[in-house]
């Protein structure tokens, strides 16, 4: 169940409470986030949207720990990383959270089994374990005979679902993924979101999303809207947009 | 090593780059290494300076002569072991070119004073009994391609006329480091032909001591004895009056020091800047590794890694290649015998190469350890 009235209880996967983010340019405050609240369980997939600055990209950012918040509390899988130190935030990362980015960020050198091996030199997994993992994450994006391509030599959808292998190899407690879509055609964006969709109904995976297209976001269970700092709802399952209004809470698993 | 793919598929990102890069290390440590090699060659004279032994020269300067009769005088001192005169003769052999030093000498006790240069006896003994005898050192004699018995022929300039000696005896070095670019013939022959110039005079004493210790005492108490006379001299350790001559041929020293440090220096920046380059192209690369959990310090060893990679490698070939080249060809041979990289010099190259990669790779490694991940994202 997906919450963001501040009702959720604490056992929740990710557990936000008050969460304030400010910015500081040309001398300018700038509020992204005022006293947001958040309850996401494991297995929800969630979609944010919402206008360009609205604050999706720092959500998802501080919700990955790669950011910090002026004030409030992050809480995942019982860890609160709102105080955490940058290394142990790094460590933090490593173990829970798999990132997939708009622009793919491969590492043009390596070829997609070393860029899908990448978190996995972060463990104790011997040469022989890793290449397993690398694999058998490589095989459920469907890129099983393209190991030794170079980023260069994929196509764009290609190289997502190389992404989105990395985010998983290390089977982490959530994927937060920016724009998965944004940089790829209507096709290859139906191929990763049918992807993600396997991760979430099948390996019961949780996934956080931004995005811009509503096509896209009505793939996840709950869609929800940036607007003014905090998070509203829009629900599918009442079929209508509730811009401006606080939700009450919203059940995740709706239908489709 | 599992990081190892990583660290070299990020050398070879850019070829060409890498090639440059390693170059500018080879050539900034193959000169410095052929700088070390000239150093030491005209300090050769420097190094090998007996400890024991001190020179006695006219107090005006050193092309000026002393009197022959301070000799005796001069051995009479407490302390003193055995000494010995030289004189320099100059002198063509065929072509200016051909240049080597030539000193007419005291027989009787050259061996004495400089028992590290080795002559056979049977060969000394014909030297000593042949009033025009020569004997040179094996470098002169190979380079030539003289043997016992040739006919010497010298156009004289400080001593004029044609002269002409035999080649009693080659002698050689106890040690590599030794000089055998000389020859020597008989101060007496030098005097009877050239009397106006000579009669009576030599060039200066070198002189052996029991104890280097009373160096200091035995110098001060030639110069009084001296002092006052027509012929003041200034005695001083054999080290010191070969530095004071290869000071006569300019500060080299400095010369290499100013030149080695522009080179380092202007090293430095390439590298630091060709770093600098190559971590701002791979910013959004860095961030995306620190988001998956690479941690600050090994992004930092990373960029570390590849500056020090280049460095090592590139300037470890410079050096190493100078050591070879010095060894297998000395361009000046007739000016500078003795031509090598010193050990020491070998091992200071790779400790300033690696240096350099420290140096030039540990600003844009902490900008890379420092780099916000949210910042380099947004970036990309």
């Amino acid at each position: 169940m997906v919450r963001v009235d501040g009702s959720g209880s604490a056992s929740s996967l990710i557990h936000v409470r008050g969460l304030d983010k400010k910015y500081y340019r040309g001398g300018e405050e700038i509020h992204v986030l005022q006293g947001l609240n958040l309850d996401v369980d494991q297995g929800d997939f969630v979609a944010f949207m919402g206008p360009s600055g609205s604050g999706k990209t720092t959500l998802l950012n501080l919700l990955g720990g790669l950011d910090v918040p002026s004030a409030g509390s992050i809480t995942v899988a019982g860890d609160e990383i709102t105080h955490m130190s940058r290394g142990n935030l790094t460590e933090w990362r490593a173990r829970h959270v798999g990132f997939v980015f708009q622009m793919y960020n491969l590492i043009p050198v390596l070829t997609a089994f070393q860029n899908v091996e990448l978190p996995l030199l972060l463990t104790k997994l011997s040469k022989t374990e890793r290449r397993k993992h690398v694999e058998t994450a490589l095989g459920v994006v469907g890129l099983s005979d393209r190991m030794n391509h170079f980023p260069r030599q994929l196509s764009g959808g290609q190289e997502q679902r190389v992404t989105i292998a990395r985010a998983i190899v290390s089977d982490p407690t959530f994927l937060l993924c920016d724009e998965p879509t944004g940089d790829l055609d209507r096709k290859s964006a139906d191929e990763i979101m049918a992807l993600i969709l396997t991760l979430v109904k099948q390996d019961k995976k949780t996934v956080l999303m931004v995005t811009h297209d509503p096509q896209v976001a009505d793939r996840a269970d709950v869609t929800l809207h940036l607007n003014k700092g905090a998070l509203v709802e829009a629900s599918k399952l009442e079929g209508a947009r509730l811009e401006g209004t606080r939700s009450e809470g919203v059940t995740s698993g709706g239908a489709r | 090593m599992k990081y190892s793919t990583l660290i070299l598929a990020n050398l070879f990102r850019k070829k060409i780059r890498l090639i440059l890069t390693l170059g500018s290390f080879f050539v900034a440590l193959f000169l410095f290494g052929m700088l070390a090699a000239i150093r030491g060659a005209f300090n050769q004279g420097v190094d090998v300076a007996g400890a024991d032994r001190l020179v006695v020269i006219n107090r005006v300067s050193l092309i000026s002569p002393v009197p022959l009769s301070y000799m005796d005088k001069i051995r009479q001192i407490k302390g003193v072991k055995y000494i010995t005169h030289m004189s320099w003769f100059g002198g063509v052999y065929q072509d200016p070119k051909n240049f080597f030093p030539k000193f007419a000498v005291d027989v009787e006790n050259q061996r004495l004073v400089y028992p590290e240069l080795l002559v056979s006896d049977a060969e000394w003994n014909n030297f000593v009994k042949d009033r025009e005898g020569a004997v040179v050192g094996a470098s002169v004699a190979k380079r030539f391609g003289w043997k016992v018995g040739d006919r010497i022929p010298i156009k004289g300039d400080i001593f004029s006329g044609n002269w002409e000696f035999n080649l009693d005896g080659i002698y050689h070095g106890k040690d590599a480091q030794q000089d055998e670019s000389q020859m020597w013939f008989q101060w007496n022959y030098l005097e009877e032909r050239a009397k106006d110039q000579i009669k009576g005079r030599v060039g200066w004493y070198t002189l052996r001591v029991n104890n280097p210790d009373d160096s200091g005492r035995i110098a001060k108490e030639i110069d009084e004895k001296f002092a006052n006379s027509s012929y003041e001299t200034k005695t001083e350790t054999e080290k010191s009056f070969a530095t004071g001559f290869v000071k006569q041929l300019g500060n080299i020293q400095f010369l290499i020091i100013t030149i080695g440090s522009v080179v380092f220096f202007t090293l430095l920046l390439i590298t630091g800047n060709t770093m600098a380059i190559a971590v701002r192209e791979r910013t959004g690369e860095l961030a995306v590794l620190k988001a998956v959990g690479f941690s600050d310090r090994f992004i930092l060893l990373f960029v570390m890694a590849e500056s020090l990679v280049i460095a090592l490698i590139g300037g470890g070939l410079g050096i190493i290649a100078s050591k070879i080249l010095a060894a297998v060809h000395n361009p000046i041979p007739n000016v500078l015998p003795y031509f090598s990289v010193p050990n020491q010099a070998l091992v200071m190259g790779f400790v300033l190469a690696l240096a350099v990669g420290l140096i030039s790779g540990i600003i844009p490694a902490i900008g890379a350890m420092r780099l916000r991940v949210v910042d380099a994202l947004r970036r990309v």
